[in-house]
């Protein structure tokens, strides 16, 4: 069962349209797993569409309409589902909005190594200033300690990790600023895979972190 | 003349609402509010027909709407015109994925216009958990109860629209119309984050008042 879901604001700002990429990522993967957001999201929508219908109009020019319709002519009205074109394990592990993201299957993804701890998938966005992964982090690990630059935005697709009294299972989704340090550690039965994004560095805070630092890349 | 210039003339109006005489005029043109069931038939014929007359009753009503949106969001003339070409054509290509028991055709209609001024404005990527592709695809079997309360909630929600404080709407139009996020409303505004979240939370939380039961 999903107990941690975006807050309010950002699920508003997701609905508005006004999230950057990588944050919309998040909560559209999130909200795809989520029916308590999924209705949040539709209700604003629909406030949005009310007044959507209560702007003022402003006339087209002549002949818009007569343009749009000679476009038409080499328009087909698409049929409402496209085939899939992911494994089975793939399809049922990320939801769509994020799958629209990924080059291939979860197998086959060009996954990197980061020490013994996880394997990292960098996920294509637009702009260079916030990174979103896939990560896979090995059963019982325990991450690091860190604390952040930016935000950051964890949501669990599959497995699950405790976060001091939290337990993060699939479709939870937790966010992290500068003002929390933390340390996740890995349940021990599964990996754990996760949709993480970030929009500065993490910052490691251990001794040995410490050294590492100068040498994270973004 | 609709109902709602004469209610917006009598309260001294609301921004969108305009009782200006102009936009009387316009309104009168583009024609008058129409029901939800009306545009669903129209969306419907499309899907089904590829009917064209069916498209060019839409894009009369909503093309206009759309433009002044795309004004809104402080682009010119000429792009907001393109703004509102793309997404009715992206009405007519998509309309066998719209499903009258989630949604409005107006709300459907926002989601189309929302992720094309991302891609035309922002020229970023708009990861999608929308109302036409995140879940199955309109069933045949479905209840009509079901489109007919998302009808009827649609209308409540129009009407209690109107009722809202001047600035709880003025941050929802911040957020629908300019594409702004809480933290860039409360900068612009000035106000604390805090703020701007409670007066977003509230509006939002009365115009909900306005839902039937499970859509509440």
């Amino acid at each position: 069962m999903i107990t941690h879901h975006p807050p309010f604001d950002l699920l508003c700002d997701y609905a508005a349209g006004a999230s950057g990429e990588g944050l919309a990522l998040a909560i559209a993967t999130h909200v795809a797993m989520c029916a308590t957001c999924r209705e949040q999201v539709s209700q604003i929508e629909a406030v949005a569409g009310a007044m959507l219908e209560g702007v003022a109009p402003a006339a087209m020019s002549d002949g818009a309409l007569a343009l749009a319709l000679d476009q038409l002519d080499d328009m087909d009205v698409e049929p409402a589902r496209a085939a899939p074109r992911f494994d089975a394990l793939t399809a049922g592990t990320i939801p769509l909005p994020l799958r629209r993201y990924l080059s291939g299957n979860l197998s086959s993804l060009p996954w990197k190594s980061m020490g013994r701890l996880f394997q990292e998938a960098r996920l294509p966005l637009s702009g260079k200033a916030v990174k979103a992964s896939l990560m896979r982090l090995r059963p019982g690990s325990l991450m690091p300690r860190h604390t952040h630059r930016g935000h950051e935005y964890t949501l669990v697709l599959a497995g699950g990790f405790r976060d001091g009294d939290e337990a993060f299972a699939p479709g939870d989704f937790c966010a992290k600023d500068v003002a929390h340090q933390h340390q996740p550690v890995v349940d021990e039965d599964e990996e754990c895979l996760c949709l993480v994004v970030l929009d500065a560095p993490v910052k490691l805070t251990g001794a040995i972190g410490r050294l590492v630092n100068p040498f994270l890349r973004f | 003349m609709d109902g709602v210039g004469v209610a917006a003339a009598r309260t001294g109006g609301f921004p969108w609402y305009s009782p200006v005489p102009a936009l009387r005029t316009v309104r009168a043109r583009a024609g008058a509010q129409v029901t939800n069931d009306e545009l669903c038939r129209l969306v419907s014929a499309i899907a089904v027909d590829s009917d064209r007359e069916a498209f060019a009753r839409l894009f009369r009503y909503f093309a206009p709407r759309l433009k002044g949106f795309g004004l809104r969001r402080g682009v010119d003339a000429t792009a907001a015109e393109e703004l509102a070409q793309e997404t009715m054509l992206t009405v007519w290509r998509k309309a066998a994925s719209f499903d009258p028991s989630r949604a409005t055709v107006s709300t459907w209609i926002f989601t189309i216009v929302r992720n094309k001024r991302i891609d035309m404005f922002r020229r970023t990527g708009w990861p999608e958990a929308d109302l036409e592709e995140a879940g199955d695809p309109p069933s045949e079997d479905r209840l009509p109860d079901e489109n007919v309360v998302v009808s009827q909630a649609g209308q409540a929600i129009r009407s209690a629209v109107k009722t809202l404080p001047k600035e709880q709407i003025e941050i929802l139009e911040k957020a629908f119309f300019e594409e702004k996020s809480h933290r860039a409303i409360a900068e612009e505004m000035k106000l604390p984050l805090g703020t701007v979240k409670s007066r977003i939370r509230l509006a939002l939380a009365r115009l909900r008042v306005a839902l039937p039961e499970g859509h509440a």
